[in-house]
């Protein structure tokens, strides 16, 4: 298995709107591809007859019925917001796309 | 201004199209969690640990989602799958509280289906439909500054109310074949889907509440020469429109995007694979975000959710729940009630087919149940401002109403009245005419005296149609009329005037 390129965790930052230093990349790249390496052996050590497991558990259909539950109230729900505006959450100015 | 016009497209390039339809379900709570699924709730009120991401929240699927979905799934023909999962879609944006979206990808539920769409002029087109999978809604982004848009806002504000509203997805395969008739067909898809959804009563429909909501996708290809086959030439690259969110928007959004395409095809320049924003103001598109970032969302199965594993029994009996085609529910009923186009397109928009047949399922005639529906009820419904559904008259009241006329015990004019006693809940329609004492005069003494009475303060009418003016009884009509309170019945009037005169009817 080839390890985790520096631009992979280049876009990744990208892509997660994270803001990376040329060390932090340096620093992570290495630290990333030492984590994917590992969890890698998991494929050498499975055989053709292991079929891929999302849900090793074998349960399914656990539904709810659709009946109404208590919400949170604004205040709750905006208590941890780091900003917030007319009964919503403040969120910086969103660059480069629309909505 | 450009020249190229949608049809100058298609007489030189074969169009192939796809939608993706996004449907809100009408279920009492969201996808995952109990919060209420109600348009207009003050905001961050319907929201949770679970709709909010918040650290430690576990989501727990609504199984009348899942029903509805399923149903959804079987309308449109497709396969439901044995089992299926969740997956988990990466992206980060302010409006999504997780930074990922509950969705389907490799498994979704529905797959494999088609569904026919009618045109205006009856013909019909099928559509292939790949698949329809369960996911949820996000919240909803307000920009603060600038003119309202994204560009130039200062801030953003974010509702997660309708984050976690559950949706279908329904997505269908390249659709080709439809040539100039492309923008009619997607229109009609999505307005098939729309009346399905509604029929279904898994969602209200409303595409201006954003109910229902499509994105287009197209791409135009040469036309293949003469004696060689069309399919065998390549897609050309695509773009997709997102949000379309009106029957109309679809089509302009098709015009506007193959004129645009062709325009570019003819000029030598490629056509970028992206997703571009329609504008409802210009009946145009602008570019979006870049495709190759936008697409990397990194599925993954959501390992906070089991299996989707319907039983055959369960979904054959949800199969049987399914109803009529509603185009072809319409065409049946047109027939069966002898209407016009005209008349059935005013009781569909008017969303008053339900009722014209209940009320026809309760004795009445179609066309005295349209009548009422579309006439005096609808002016009702308008003065109030209300839907016909809310106004307070059921199709067994218009039913029995229409039964009372024709039974002679009231006419048209007391029949008005009598409804409007209902329509202010005084009861039904024949209680309201006995506590408004509204039957018609049909006794003849009481008539032959009302008739003398209004001859002797006009005398020079009989006169008149003893001369042949047999018109001049109209005054004595009206007269008699104002003296029962419209309680005559004017025919009968009408003969006992002419007989008083000796002149036959």
């Amino acid at each position: 298995m080839s390890s985790l390129e520096r631009s992979d965790v280049a876009r990744l930052a990208a892509l997660a709107r994270i803001d990376m230093t040329d060390e932090d990349l340096d620093r992570l790249s290495g630290q990333l591809a030492a984590i994917v390496d590992s969890v890698a052996k998991v494929a050498e050590v499975a055989g053709q007859d292991v079929p891929a497991t999302s849900h090793p558990i074998p349960m399914s259909n656990v539904h709810r019925a659709d009946e109404v539950r208590p919400s949170l109230s604004q205040e709750a729900a905006l208590s941890s917001a780091p900003q917030a505006e007319d009964g919503r959450f403040r969120v910086p100015q969103i660059l480069g796309e629309e909505a | 201004m450009s020249a190229m016009t949608y049809d100058k497209a298609m007489e030189q390039f074969d169009p192939v199209f796809g939608i993706e339809v996004h449907i809100e379900l009408n279920t009492k709570t969201k996808m995952f969690c109990g919060c209420a699924n109600e348009f207009g709730a003050e905001p961050n009120t319907q929201v949770c640990p679970v709709c909010l991401g918040l650290p430690g929240s576990m989501p727990v699927t609504n199984e009348k989602a899942v029903e509805s979905a399923i149903r959804l799934g079987l309308a449109l023909g497709c396969s439901i799958r044995e089992s299926s999962r969740f997956a988990r879609k990466n992206y980060f944006y302010p409006d999504l509280a997780k930074d990922y979206q509950i969705s389907q990808y490799d498994e979704p539920t529905c797959y494999d289906g088609s569904i026919d769409v009618v045109l205006d002029d009856g013909e019909v087109f099928t559509i292939g439909i790949e698949r329809a999978h369960m996911e949820e809604d996000a919240g909803k982004n307000t920009h603060v500054g600038g003119t309202g848009g994204i560009q130039g806002a200062s801030h953003s504000l974010v509702d997660y109310n309708r984050g976690g509203v559950p949706l279908v997805e329904i997505v269908t395969r390249p659709i080709t074949g439809a040539g100039a008739r492309t923008a009619e067909v997607a229109r009609a898809y999505v307005a098939t889907i729309r009346d399905f959804v509604k029929a279904l009563d898994i969602s209200d429909g409303r595409m201006e509440q954003g109910s229902v909501r499509a994105d287009v996708n197209l791409s135009l290809r040469p036309k293949a020469a003469p004696g060689e086959d069309q399919n065998a030439v390549p897609f050309g690259k695509r773009s997709e429109t997102k949000n379309v969110n009106s029957l109309r928007a679809i089509e302009r959004a098709i015009h506007h995007e193959a004129a645009r395409q062709a325009e570019l095809l003819l000029a030598g320049e490629p056509v970028v694979q992206e997703t571009r924003h329609w504008h409802e103001d210009t009946g145009s598109t602008t570019p979006g975000r870049s495709k190759e970032e936008a697409e990397d969302y990194r599925y993954f199965p959501e390992p906070d959710l089991l299996p989707v594993e319907p039983s055959r029994e369960w979904v054959e009996e949800l199969r049987s729940t399914i109803p009529e085609h509603p185009a072809k529910m319409r065409a049946r009923l047109m027939e069966e009630w002898g209407f016009s186009d005209l008349d059935m397109r005013d009781a569909v928009n008017a969303d008053a087919l339900d009722l014209i047949a209940a009320t026809v399922a309760a004795g009445a005639k179609a066309q005295a149940a349209r009548k009422w529906w579309m006439g005096e009820l609808a002016r009702t419904a308008n003065d109030r401002d209300v839907t016909l559904q809310e106004l307070p008259v059921t199709p067994a009241h218009v039913a029995e109403l229409q039964g009372l006329i024709d039974d002679g015990k009231i006419n048209d004019k007391l029949a008005r009245q009598a409804l409007e006693g209902v329509l202010a809940g005084e009861g039904s329609p024949t209680e309201v005419v006995a506590s408004r004492g509204l039957e018609v005069v049909s006794d003849d003494s009481a008539l032959e005296a009302a008739v003398d009475e209004a001859l002797a303060a006009q005398p020079d009418v009989l006169a008149k149609i003893q001369d042949g003016k047999v018109q001049a009884a109209g005054a004595i009509v009206g007269a008699v009329m104002k003296a029962t309170r419209g309680q005559a019945d004017a025919g009968r009037v009408r003969e006992i005037i002419l007989q008083r005169a000796g002149v036959e009817g």
